[in-house]
């Protein structure tokens, strides 16, 4: 893996991209969010203090997924009426995806364009969809508000206000979720996934766990 | 990972803006609401100010949990800490009933949950995969990964009171729609609030291992009755008898065969004789020497007799002449038939068989001493005896044997089938209803598929 680096333009510290296919990064010193353009990094926001959150994950955790390593590089994290949760984005053989981490509740997810998707007014609770020869049914449909991103992301996402958010299941433990922050939503498709199967390293540690 | 009841866990420093009291958060952030136990407000956990969202009336004392919070133990290889707790309520016919939630955490694996009813336990998790439902089968079923689960019990059950930590938005009073489904040792629910419905699987636990798993002193509560998804002590045993049965039942009838083919069936001695019960002389007399050969085998004494509507008792002694050593026997010719209101009727037959066991081989002969009705004039006879014939009452003796206890145990199970659906929502209406009815649903609904 590549490693590109190039300087804060609001603090002038290094900023070193863990994937060259990075689109947006956080300055860990000043917390700039900064893109990437053709010549140079373009500070567009800065990032508020992130909610308290537990999740055992961080910027640096490894871990395998279907025999094939890959380590978190950024997160976005949202809170709804449950709590808050995070879409770790996780790098794997080049490319990107997305490990989801609800409440310790944690599924792999991948996106999966190209999909004729539903219109977010349109959907209900229990309601099917098939893509990809699967019966995917709706199991929740959740208002989430954004509540800050860490590390590097695949595409500029910040400012963001409230988003919906659709999680569907399978019978066989398939997992999709369509995300509606832009005007053309998104779906991601993957599975649930138990911590203990994606044999992490690199963990955030909990005073009185081990 | 390490266990002990007093972890330094990385409890926050809170306090209750209900009434001062400390507020200890085990969950990390983890938590959606904690509850004070002093004065019973649920605070929003998310929350740095902890916003009272709900105050609620308890005595103090009332249902403490049996593992109390904070206490830790290992559960599938993970420790986990108990965070909350909860008793929720049903009601069936105006009676209420209640069970008890246990909120388990562990900061990597998440949220667990242990129920408590009535001395039973089990340990649940939320399910990552949707339950097909078949709502047509009677009873309803949902099928999870392969396995069936029947419909047991649907009800609403109502959150009654709460302590501690919960990872959604606990309130006192909320209502559910719960159903459950069983497979033993295994049970999946659901539940729906609104339009959402969540899933989980629970599998069976004793007390005692919930005891060994926390450390707990004492004794865990005494199990009352049978519970829907208790594994039934019989059912793998039911099984197995069964086959054994059966096992037994093929070898047998297999012997049988054998020593059918092998037995030699032979007629070794035929006498035709007359008695006149008129003809007033010594009626005994003694049969021809015949000789019995090969090993120690049965023999089979055949009498057939011209009675009509008389009888003729024969008093029979077989004898060795080599040693002298005699076999007894006393056997009954009747037959009668005639004609009543109700038709045609007969009574007994022209013939009599029985068989004396384990005869050695050796020259033998028969002593005879008949009687008869004097007024019915002379009955002709013959005794047919054949050497070494095949024996089927063993064969039975030996297969009651074995179907007594299997009966035995079947009926047992369906008795503990019968206990456990009659706590359902499929328990029969009057209990006057036919047993054997009660028992056929019973273990038609309750069989496990595995």
């Amino acid at each position: 893996m590549t490693q590109p680096t190039a300087n804060c333009p609001n603090c002038g510290a290094k900023i070193v991209f863990r994937w060259s296919s990075s689109v947006q990064t956080v300055c860990e010193f000043c917390r700039s969010i900064l893109v990437r353009t053709d010549v140079d990094l373009k500070k567009v926001g800065q990032v508020a203090d992130l909610p308290p959150n537990s999740s055992p994950i961080q910027i640096g955790t490894e871990g395998v997924y279907q025999h094939q390593g890959f380590v978190a590089i950024g997160r976005i994290i949202y809170e709804y009426n449950q709590g808050t949760w995070n879409e770790w984005h996780i790098v794997r053989n080049n490319g990107s995806a997305w490990l989801s981490d609800a409440q310790d509740e944690y599924a792999v997810t991948f996106a999966a364009p190209g999909r004729k998707l539903p219109a977010a007014s349109e959907v209900q609770v229990g309601q099917r969809f098939s893509w990809d020869n699967e019966t995917y049914a709706v199991s929740t449909i959740t208002q989430a508000h954004y509540k800050g991103v860490e590390g590097e992301l695949p595409f500029q996402y910040w400012d963001k206000e409230d988003v919906v958010f659709v999680d569907l299941m399978t019978s066989g433990g398939k997992f999709a979720t369509i995300d509606y922050s832009d005007e053309t939503p998104v779906l991601y498709l993957g599975e649930a996934v138990e911590f203990d199967a994606l044999k992490l390293q690199n963990l955030r540690s909990f005073e009185g766990w081990s | 990972m390490s266990a002990g009841p007093n972890p330094p866990s990385q409890v926050k420093a809170l306090n209750c803006p209900g009434c001062g009291a400390a507020i200890t958060l085990r969950s990390l952030n983890q938590a959606v609401s904690v509850v004070c136990e002093h004065c019973h407000s649920i605070l929003d956990a998310q929350d740095p100010r902890l916003t009272i969202l709900q105050k609620f009336h308890a005595a103090t004392d009332e249902s403490r949990p049996l593992i109390p919070l904070g206490a830790r133990g290992t559960i599938r290889g993970t420790v986990y800490e108990a965070v909350g707790f909860q008793r929720r309520t049903i009601h069936v016919d105006g009676i209420p009933y209640s069970w008890h939630e246990y909120v388990l955490f562990n900061p990597y694996q998440g949220f667990r949950y242990l129920t408590e009813y009535n001395g039973h336990w089990n340990d649940t998790s939320t399910l990552r995969a949707l339950p097909t439902v078949n709502s047509n089968a009677s009873p309803p079923t949902v099928t999870y990964l392969g396995q069936t689960y029947k419909h047991f019990q649907s009800a609403q059950a109502a959150t009654s009171f709460v302590l501690g930590e919960f990872p959604w938005q606990v309130r006192v009073g909320e209502t559910a729609d719960v159903s459950d489904y069983v497979a033993p040792p295994r049970v999946i629910s659901s539940e729906r609030t609104g339009k959402e419905i969540t899933w989980s699987m629970g599998e069976y636990i004793t007390g005692s291992d919930i005891w060994k798993a926390f450390k707990l002193p004492g004794a865990p509560p005494e199990r009352i009755g049978v519970y829907e998804n208790q594994p039934s002590p019989f059912s793998s045993d039911v099984t197995r008898i069964w086959a054994v049965c059966i096992g037994f039942l093929v070898l047998m009838v297999l012997m049988y065969i054998g020593f059918d083919a092998t037995a030699r069936n032979e007629q070794v001695f035929q006498g035709d004789y007359r008695f006149d019960p008129q003809v007033r002389t010594e009626p005994s007399f003694v049969t021809d020497v015949f000789e019995l050969k090969g090993r120690t085998s049965n023999l089979e004494l055949k009498t057939d007799a011209t009675v009509d509507n008389s009888w003729i008792y024969l008093n029979y002694a077989l004898i060795n002449q080599d040693t002298g050593q005699a076999y007894d026997f006393g056997r009954e010719v009747s037959y009668y038939h005639g004609y009543d209101s109700d038709g045609a009727w007969t009574e007994g037959k022209r013939n009599d068989t029985v068989v004396v066991p384990s005869v050695p081989p050796g020259n033998y002969y028969f002593r005879v001493e008949p009687e008869s009705e004097i007024a019915r004039g002379p009955i002709s006879y013959t005794i047919t005896a054949k050497r070494d014939v095949p024996q089927a009452s063993f064969f039975g003796i030996a297969l009651l044997a074995l179907l007594i206890p299997a009966a035995l145990l079947t009926w047992r199970s369906m008795n503990f089938e019968h206990m456990r659906w009659a706590e359902s929502d499929y328990a029969p209406a009057d209990s006057d209803g036919s047993v054997l009815g009660k028992v056929v649903s019973g273990i038609l609904s309750g069989g496990d598929d595995d």
